[in-house]
């Protein structure tokens, strides 16, 4: 029994061993395949793996870069940057975003408009990153919800940048605006920039002309993130390209003095120019706006007036303004017809009309300059001297000079979206409207109406480039910029149109004439310093047919016309009439007669551009440079 | 009669005897083990012994107390406790079922203070104690006889299936395999197992129809982690990413970017494993594993060198339950089995499984320690 008992124990004993052994070999492998499947994820995957671990980790973000400044010639400032205390809403960690929201209300105002641009910037973005909610915070704003803060989960405090533009109308035609990037220019474009929601570019004028020079590159910061998106620390930070500091070449002091000038006038411009270097010293237009409306938030129906305004303020007259120019257009006729052969001194005689077949084309002066020559004709605008000119040379001479002068094509002026003019020609009428062209139509054009279309800045460059002996003059806004630490000046070489200095010379004689002369047409607007006297030519554009009835009981005057259908006054001029130095062009919409309209105003601009003396600006204004170091 | 100086009849050790008798290698492994647990602790803190690493370890100092004595207890007492054991086992794994039913909500656990009594953990311990209580009294013969193993597989499948319905599939399992390993140990013929396992198999889609949506989603996204990464998949995919970024050495104690970042979900409990392979790479993470082997190793000595069968089931399976543990814990982290929520013994935060390893080790030391005694086969009198 005992023994039985104990064989028995023996091949209990046994078996067990035997399976223990079993399943401890099981665990072995089973611990081996532990190890193998670690051997696999962490050498022979390891890459992947952590490649995969450092873009959990890794994050990146744009550094803004500040955008450069604007100073005028004398390094004034034009446009600046300010803090901007804005509200930042980080959605994920705002438990309830509408009551978030309400309760901001409170402190500050929010718009229809600006809760839909937040729920569109929103969607663009991922739940935590800081979405701009309001921006240009007073301080008193910032202290309340700082303050607030508990109650105000998920809203922060930013500082950013706030366009400012000091001098407000007087230079916002220039200068433009900045403004929020809309949906087509973020596809429009590759820089990175654009995607950073509360980045501002220019909208319209300097801003937009030279938004990537301003704009600069964008830095980048690698920063670590933890699985919810919050940030551990910086880990990389690559400053990116500040955005270049800009000269412009106008005067602010000349600007603000033209823009106070014009405002008297319903509609008006003016154009100032050194007729070397193309430096546009002012180019003012009224009516004009505030950019900093724009900056600031502008409500939709403040938009609305100024887009819907049939005065169209937003728009730089003196750019885009076309006009018919008007006997300012004469200088050019006899240019061509100095050119085509036709002597200076030939007279043709003016009885108050010319006759083409059936059609009589009137003189402004109803009863007849008489016998005219060349000189003669400028000084008194005589419309039938240039028809009987403009009939024997024919249009494409006086195109092609047109062209020489600057007219017809965007002058190259550095700002968005010059309009070109119109200088008609036989082909140019078969093409637009499909039509052969009349020689009527050449009379016409003589005296700059018709189809004749030109911008201020464009009769400013023909008078430059008369007034400079022939010089292919660019006129431009960018004088210089600074690049790194050293300042650059731009500086444009000019080609000879090849004019004959005889020719120029007869028509700025003539023009001096106009203003200087006994019996010039602009004689009362004559500038009486000695030195500084100026030549130039009026200009009177009508904007409505006269028709024979009318001729028959005498022209209306403009006083009694409705303002819209009245003449638009010119004045082209250059000073001082010795040594010429500076072009101008006033053109007062609607003025009436160029000598009593816009004379008067080009002799006073012309006085206050000589009294400052533009021209003795330093090459760069460092000083404005230096002092911006000091402050950033 | 004292508990600590053994049962008539038996070599009366005395309790200076039976301390030095105490297998103080394997302690010394415990301890390491807990060592290295504490170390990630510090380092899921964030550099800091708090919120983990202290607690964790007076929760070390107490279960180790509670080791030693039951390792001084006298075997036979175990023996004779087994079934009072399991039956209690049994009535606080109903209680918690039937308090989850009653409005508190799906907690599985009673609260001890210091530790969360898990009333499952027990159920590890004593089903083990119970099978080789019942295995034991077996005739040898008996085991091939398979009305005598209904009674047994009642033991198992009445917690396995309390278990399942809290549910715990990770727990059931645990229950299941180590039931069955004492069932192998004991000597049940291959053969049964072998139907066993035909039935299991055809049972799956029933089982299936009976899991929890969760629990399903949970075996799809093991079986496609990349199919949902952000959800389900997202726990084994961001765990199988700082395995994987660790390499060989690691990122460095207290580097691992993943685990810090909470890229890693659960770093302290479940996942502590996965910021151990990270910091400390695959040399570190076989390094435990080669601890967790010799720990293992223990058992199988123990167990041959115990006179009695009760002794030598009871230490197999409390090393089948220690080597599950590891396993499955490993295993999920890595990738190989679903996330089951098993926590890795003596490593992650957390008292239930700890004093559970610790409770059984004490057991299987109290086996060592009375190595030498018999325990008759059908009474506790008898030789």
């Amino acid at each position: 029994m005992a023994l039985r008992q104990h064989n028995e124990e023996l091949r209990r004993t046994r078996s067990l061993t035997r399976r223990a052994l079993v399943l401890g070999g099981l665990q072995l492998g089973l611990f081996g395949l532990l190890g193998a499947r670690l051997y696999q994820l962490q050498i022979v995957q390891t890459d992947r793996y952590s490649l995969l671990a450092e873009e959990n980790r890794i994050n990146m973000r744009l550094l803004a870069p500040p955008r450069g400044r604007l100073v005028d010639r004398f390094g004034e400032d034009l446009a600046i940057n300010r803090r901007n205390y804005k509200v930042m809403l980080v959605r994920e960690q705002s438990q309830d975003l509408k009551k978030t929201l309400t309760l901001l209300q409170k402190i500050v105002p929010l718009e229809e408009a600006d809760l839909e641009r937040l729920a569109r910037d929103m969607r663009r973005s991922r739940a935590f990153i800081p979405v701009m909610v309001a921006e240009n915070l007073t301080w008193d704003q910032v202290s309340q919800i700082e303050v607030s803060a508990p109650e105000l989960p998920g809203i922060s405090i930013d500082v950013g940048e706030t366009r400012i533009y000091p001098l407000r109308e007087s230079m916002a035609h220039i200068v433009g605006y900045v403004g929020p990037v809309s949906e087509p220019e973020l596809k429009a474009s590759t820089d990175p920039l654009l995607q950073l929601p509360d980045l501002r570019i220019g909208k319209s004028g300097i801003e937009k002309q030279y938004d990537k020079r301003l704009r600069g590159r964008a830095g980048t910061l690698e920063y670590e993130v933890n699985a919810y998106g919050r940030t551990i620390r910086d880990l990389k930070r690559q400053d990116g390209e500040p955005g270049k500091d800009l000269v412009l070449s106008v005067d602010s002091r000349l600007q603000r003095y033209a823009h106070e000038r014009l405002a008297g006038e319903t509609a008006a411009s003016a154009v100032v120019m050194d007729i070397y270097s193309g430096d546009l010293l002012a180019l003012a237009s009224v009516p004009t706006f505030d950019p900093m409306n724009f900056v600031l938030g502008l409500s939709g129906a403040d938009w609305n007036r100024l887009t819907h305004d049939p005065l169209k303020p937003l728009s730089n007259r003196s750019v885009y303004g076309l006009y018919a120019p008007g006997s300012t257009f004469k200088m050019l006729v006899a240019l061509a017809a100095l050119e085509a052969g036709i002597g200076p001194n030939q007279t043709v005689y003016c009885p108050g009309h010319y006759k083409l077949g059936k059609s009589r084309f009137h003189c402004w002066r109803r009863w007849g300059h008489g016998h005219m020559d060349m000189l003669d004709s400028i000084r008194q605008s005589c419309d039938v001297y240039f028809y009987d000119v403009a009939r024997r040379i024919g249009i494409a001479r006086i195109a092609a000079m047109a062209k020489k002068l600057g007219l017809g094509a965007p002058t190259g002026l550095d700002l968005p979206g010059e309009r070109s003019g119109t200088i008609p020609t036989k082909a140019w009428k078969q093409e637009q409207l499909g039509q052969p062209w009349q020689i009527g139509e050449t009379l016409v054009s003589a005296i700059g109406q018709g189809f004749v279309l030109a911008t201020p800045v464009q009769l400013a460059v023909m008078t430059a480039r008369i007034a400079n002996g022939g010089k292919m003059v660019t006129p431009r806004l960018l004088r210089g910029l600074r690049d790194e630490n050293t300042a650059v000046r731009i500086t444009q070489p000019m080609a000879d149109l090849g004019i004959p200095r005889q020719h120029l010379a007869i028509v700025k004689e003539g023009m001096d004439q106009v203003v200087n002369h006994r019996r010039g047409t602009g004689r009362r607007a004559r500038i009486k310093e000695e030195g500084w006297e100026m030549a130039g030519k009026t200009g009177t554009s009508q904007v409505r047919r006269i028709t024979m009835a009318e001729r028959a009981r005498g022209v209306t005057r403009n006083e009694d016309l409705p303002w819209r259908r009245r003449d638009h006054a010119l004045f082209v001029a250059y000073a001082p009439v010795q040594e010429p130095r500076y072009a101008c062009t006033v053109v007062v919409d609607h003025g009436g007669g160029g000598s009593k309209a816009a004379a008067p105003i080009a002799r006073d601009l012309l006085i206050e551009t000589q009294r400052l003396a533009p021209l003795a600006a330093p090459a760069l204004p460092l000083a404005a440079f230096q002092r911006d170091r000091q402050e950033s | 009669m004292s508990l600590l100086s053994g049962y008539r009849g038996e070599p009366g050790y005395s309790l200076g005897q039976k301390l030095l008798q105490i297998n103080w290698v394997l302690v010394l492994l415990l301890c390491m083990l807990t060592g290295v647990g504490l170390l990630m602790l510090y380092s899921a803190g964030g550099g800091s012994t708090d919120p983990w690493a202290t607690r964790q370890a007076i929760r070390f100092g107490v279960s180790l107390a509670v080791l030693l004595m039951i390792a001084l207890v006298d075997i036979r007492f175990w023996y004779r406790m087994a079934y009072p054991i399991y039956a209690i086992a049994m009535l606080l794994l109903v209680a918690v079922e039937v308090a989850g039913h009653t409005g508190m909500g799906a907690q599985r656990w009673i609260d001890l203070k210091v530790f969360q009594l898990q009333p499952s953990e027990v159920m590890k311990i004593a089903l083990v104690l119970a099978l080789a209580r019942y295995f034991h009294t077996l005739a040898p013969e008996d085991t091939g006889r398979p009305v005598k193993l209904i009674g047994p597989l009642l033991l198992v499948m009445a917690p396995v299936a309390l278990v399942l319905k809290q549910p715990d599939l990770g727990t059931a399992g645990m229950l299941l395999a180590a039931g069955g390993a004492v069932f192998f140990c004991a000597g049940v013929r291959y053969w049964m197992f072998a139907v066993v396992l035909a039935l299991a198999a055809a049972a799956v889609p029933i089982a299936w129809d009976m899991l929890h949506d969760y629990q399903q989603a949970r075996i799809l996204t093991f079986l496609d982690p990349e199919s949902d990464p952000l959800n389900s998949g997202y726990h084994i995919l961001q765990s199988k990413i700082a395995l994987g970024s660790g390499g060989i050495w690691g990122q460095g104690f207290l580097q691992g970017t993943q685990s810090h970042l909470s890229f890693l979900p659960e770093k302290q409990t479940d996942f502590i494993f996965t910021m151990l392979a990270e910091e400390l790479g695959l040399v570190g993470a076989l390094g435990l594993l080669v601890l967790y082997a010799l720990v293992l190793a223990y058992g199988f000595a123990i167990a041959f060198s115990a006179r009695s069968q009760f002794a030598r089931l009871l230490v197999l399976g409390i090393t089948v339950n220690l080597f599950l543990y590891v396993f499955i814990n490993i295993a999920m982290v890595s990738g190989i089995v679903p996330v089951v929520g098993v926590p890795l013994p003596l490593i992650s935060y957390g008292g239930t499984a700890m004093l559970a390893i610790m409770v059984s080790y004490g057991l299987a030391i109290s086996a060592y320690v009375h190595r030498e005694t018999k325990i008759a086969r059908r009474g506790l009198s008898e030789e």
